[in-house]
């Protein structure tokens, strides 16, 4: 602490707070956010994450195509969404001001370091005249501060090289931010020493720079007052924040434990999913094998064949990859073996919106392979519920011998949210015993075995694999003569095993959908995915402003679970909103003839609550 | 396990399914070069995996009574990569024909080969498209005239070997579908191999591409055109090994021995860790008119892929333990609320 005396300002409660830290991708913005939400989940309060990065690696320094943001909203109550817009913004330099700024609320406050902005970071960002002083930050609460020369002023007693020293100007403005919402300071001093541990000069520089910008706070008198955000009223319980690659990566590593079997992912490298391969990767102490393979079609391909052995097997990818994939989940889809495909949607097509999410994968789940290749199809809501997901798509596939898609998205996958950890004990048991002697006799009363031969409840096939003395057998991609497996071209069989898979398919036992919100309502949001924290949060908007407002979400979307028709059949008006052109919108009105009204977004960025609470809003007065 | 001390017969290695090949297609010398080897490799059928692509040769895997995967075009290698990465404990062959491996596997292929994945791949070159009915393939030769090719085909082709060898195969070997013993013993090898095992089987597609290996396969033809590879010998051939191959200026050549003298001539060596010589001998001959060397180009060591995947987990579980789900879970940090 410094010796100046701290000055008395006046402390303010709010219910909360969402920060939006912005800067150049070098900037080490993704560390300043996680810290903070590091900080606050300690202090109890509910929060959700989302982060922003470029879709270029090393964009050009002080470009907007460079920025790398991370909006973190902290709340005292129990919150579904990251927030439409940030009350807060901090820009590290023009072109983060230039492409963010946008985004704030009206009245929000701009914390810039006004070192940045200098005539070349001006002309990099596109800005003709000073934003600080050309009446751009009018209507909002600006806060100037020389964020660079105070970080170098502050590390230099450490013999910290000036250009070294900019690099720690991320913890000023954390150390900056941790003031303004009396965050303590040493759980940011106790992971600064382990983060660059070894780093010595590192650890001296960036608590400098840290404690600098407490410091800053403080003293500056810049500030009117700093803000409290009491714990939120939870569940109680042990939490953890997760987002939903890691979330997923867990949930394949806990099936793989949960069915006894072990884990096999064969993966390709893309965007948004790699980093499920990289988590899982990590988990080689969990018997996880993971085979980085040479295209998405070796991936999937490689977990056809682990399949086959009787491993559990995963191949992760997103849109462009699953497009890759379809004709080896369709060789799945015939071979009647367990499979979990990852799809992390994003933006299309073809590279399109690599880094922003979509849901417009929806149909190519469902209908994106030759002929008849029915898929189940399973949905997480939330960055935590994709643990679930993954073991749900698990039980699926392994209790039906089938491929099932997993449908989260780029929001999910990045995006974080405290988790309210399960009891090991509590997750379900999903494992399937393999088959190991004859299940049929032929002519002469020897036993022989039947690949083909069904579970009459499943409809599943025995799953007997290589090494199971004398259950050998042949499968393949050319169509099968029912119970056997030999090669079929009989006719009436073919049509015989179109419709065993797809009843086996449809008679999936999947959960009843539940009405959330008020179940009386004439009106109904009907969701899938991702949009759900959006829509739960609109419905309490709503509800809030005394309309009748029921929700229903999808977790199953092949099939669907069996009450949906009717349940969404009570409403006089059920709009969808979801990131595509209107996918389930389709698929809906296809199977149940309702007149499902599309609110539809394909721009890169998640609904926000506000867009549809207005969607809902201008429905019910349609209506 | 079965006992394997009971050896089993070929017999007992063929299905009840009807083979289905064009009667005189040459993969049926080549399936009963597998039946009869396999008894005496002492293996277990139910350990026994064929995986296979999508073509006449690949259907082999319904012939033999093991377990099989008749899986789609071109992706065979990288299935069983899967299976063998899953199951190490198993022998996984490969089958699969030209089209098959070397045109829409051919990524899969050369990946197989250079990770070493422990896989017996047996290629059935009869360069043509046999179950598409007769289009030229990666290997047929440039002038092919079929129906996709009135003219005569412009693609020049691949030569297995050579890719094998550029794709850092560790056991490269060729035969053909006139030698019975030279299969067998070729297979064995490739069997036998720890890692990923490529051979090369001349295969006469009677339907759509009648006699195209005859140049170098027929009884005829074999004395000077078939130049069979023993590891420590020299390279000979000719009916009284007049002939031979001799390396100059970076080339492999065939001289008459009677020019050069006997000490002159190569000695095969397929232990070589340095692939060139064996590269060599692959451009040797640029078709089946002139002679052509079979055997065993290249067996060497090298680490198998399963094997180090597996030493990693062993070596994971014994730094952090067996994997905990609940430990996981509290790996970054957890609060009580
Ligand atoms: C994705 C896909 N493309 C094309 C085909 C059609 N097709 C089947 S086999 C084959 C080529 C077969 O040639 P080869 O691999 O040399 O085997 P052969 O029949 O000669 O033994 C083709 C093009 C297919 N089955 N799948
Ligand atoms: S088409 Fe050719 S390769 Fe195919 S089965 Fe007939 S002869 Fe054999
Ligand atoms: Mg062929």
């Amino acid at each position: 602490m410094t010796d100046t005396a701290p000055r008395e300002l006046p402390l303010q409660e709010l219910d909360e707070v969402i920060i939006r830290f912005a800067g150049d991708s070098g900037d080490g913005m993704q560390l300043t956010g996680d810290q903070f939400t590091s900080i606050s989940a300690a202090l109890g309060n509910d929060l959700a994450t989302l982060p922003e990065f470029p879709a270029e690696i090393r964009a050009p320094q002080g470009t907007l195509a460079g920025v790398s943001a991370f909006q973190v909203r902290i709340s005292d109550f129990a919150i579904t969404t990251p927030g439409d817009a940030p009350t807060v913004l901090v820009a590290m330099n023009p072109a983060a001001l230039k492409a963010q700024l946008h985004n704030l609320v009206q009245g929000g406050a701009v914390i810039v370091n006004t070192d940045a902005f200098n005539e070349r970071n001006l002309e990099k960002a596109g800005y003709e005249s000073d934003p600080l002083e050309d009446g751009t930050l009018d209507g909002y609460r600006s806060y100037p501060v020389p964020m660079s020369q105070i970080t170098k002023d502050a590390v230099a007693v450490h013999g910290v090289k000036p250009r070294d020293a900019e690099r720690s100007k991320n913890f000023f403005a954390l150390g900056l931010i941790s003031w303004m919402y009396t965050r303590p300071t040493e759980p940011t001093m106790e992971f600064i020493s382990t983060k660059f541990r070894g780093k010595e000069l590192v650890i001296k520089a960036n608590e400098a720079a840290f404690q600098a910008g407490y410091n800053f706070g403080e003293t500056a008198e810049l500030f009117e007052s700093h803000y409290e955000i009491k714990p939120a009223e939870l569940p109680q319980g042990e939490y953890t924040n997760v987002n939903g690659n890691t979330a997923l990566a867990w949930g394949c590593a806990a099936s793989g434990q949960l069915a006894r079997l072990p884990v096999f992912l064969g993966s390709y490298p893309i965007t948004p999913a790699s980093d499920i391969l990289h988590d899982l990767s990590e988990l080689k102490h969990f018997g996880v094998r993971t085979f980085q393979a040479e295209d998405e079609i070796a991936a999937a391909a490689s977990a056809v064949g682990a399949a086959f052995g009787g491993a559990l097997a995963f191949t992760t990818t997103s849109g462009p990859g699953v497009a890759l994939k379809g004709e080896t989940l369709g060789l799945a889809v015939s071979l009647e073996l367990p499979l979990v495909v990852i799809d992390i949607q994003r933006g299309g097509p073809s590279t399109g919106l690599p880094t922003k999410p979509e849901q417009a994968d929806l149909l190519m789940a469902m209908y994106g392979r030759h002929s008849e290749s029915p898929m189940p199809i399973v949905a997480p809501r939330s960055p935590a519920d994709c643990f679930n997901a993954a073991i749900e798509a698990c039980r699926i596939a392994l209790r039906y011998r089938t491929p099932v898609m997993l449908l989260s998205d780029g929001y999910l996958a990045t995006s974080s949210e405290p988790w309210l950890l399960p009891d090991i004990d509590s997750l379900p048991d999903i494992g399937v015993d393999f088959h190991t002697g004859f299940n049929g006799t032929n002519e002469d009363g020897d036993g022989i075995f039947l690949p083909y031969l069904r579970d009459s409840e499943t409809l599943a096939r025995p799953w007997a694999i290589p090494g199971t003395p004398d259950l050998m057998h042949r499968i393949g991609g050319i169509e099968k003569e029912d119970e056997s497996g030999n090669i079929s071209y009989d006719p009436a069989n073919h049509q015989k095993m179109v419709n065993l898979r797809a009843a086996k398919v449809e008679g999936i036992d999947v959960p009843d959908v539940e009405v959330a919100g008020d179940p009386d309502a004439d009106f109904c949001m009907l969701g899938w995915g991702s949009t759900w924290g959006a829509i739960d949060a609109s419905v309490d908007r709503l509800q809030a402003a005394g309309k009748k407002v029921a929700h229903v979400h999808l977790t199953h979307l092949n099939p669907f679970p069996k009450n949906l028709g009717e349940v969404l059949s009570k409403f006089e008006t059920v709009i969808c909103p979801e990131m595509n052109a209107g996918q389930l919108v389709n698929l809906v009105r296809a199977k149940y003839l309702l007149d499902v009204k599309p609110v539809n977004k394909m721009n890169g960025v998640p609904f926000t609550t506000a867009e549809i609470e207005s969607a809902a809003l201008q429905a019910m007065d349609n209506s | 396990m079965t006992d394997t001390s009971t050896r089993t017969e070929p017999g007992d290695w063929a299905t009840d399914q009807e083979v289905r090949w064009c009667p005189g297609c040459g993969d049926y010398s080549i399936l009963t070069a597998m039946r009869m080897l396999m008894p005496e490799l002492e293996v277990d059928r139910e350990n026994t995996v064929f995986v296979s692509g999508i073509g006449c040769a690949a259907r082999f895997p319904y012939y033999m009574n093991t377990y099989g995967m008749h899986g789609i075009h071109g992706r065979a290698p990288a299935i069983a990569t899967g299976l063998a990465m899953a199951r190490p404990d198993l022998d996984v062959w490969v089958i699969g024909g030209d089209g098959d491996m070397m045109s829409i596997g051919g990524n899969h292929l050369i990946h197989a080969l250079r990770r070493n994945v422990n896989l017996n791949i047996l290629l059935f070159n009869n360069m043509i498209y046999g179950l598409t009915k007769g289009q030229f393939s990666p290997t047929s030769e440039v002038g092919k005239v079929t129906k996709s090719s009135p003219m005569g085909s412009v693609d020049t082709p691949f030569n297995p070997m050579s890719v094998a060898l550029g794709a850092e195969a560790s056991f490269v070997a060729r035969t053909h579908d006139m030698d019975r013993q030279h299969m067998m013993e070729m297979f064995r090898r490739a069997h036998d191999h720890k890692g990923a095992s490529i051979v090369e089987v001349f295969q006469n597609c009677n339907v759509f591409n009648d006699g195209a290996w005859e140049g170098i396969t027929k009884k005829g033809n074999r004395d000077s055109n078939l130049i069979t590879l023993e590891h420590g010998q020299p390279i000979k051939f000719g009916a009284d090994g007049e002939l031979g191959v001799v390396v100059e200026n970076g080339a492999a050549k065939v001289v008459s021995v009677a020019d050069v003298g006997e000490s002159a001539i190569l000695i095969h060596d397929e232990k070589k860790p340095d692939p060139s010589t064996a590269f060599m001998l692959s451009r040797l001959s640029q078709g089946p008119f002139e002679p052509t060397p079979i055997g065993v180009f290249r067996a060497v060591e090298r680490i198998e892929y399963a094997s180090s995947s597996t030493a990693q987990l062993a070596m994971a579980q014994n730094d952090k333990g067996a994997g905990d789900l609940s430990s996981l879970l509290r790996s970054r940090g957890t609060w009580q609320v």
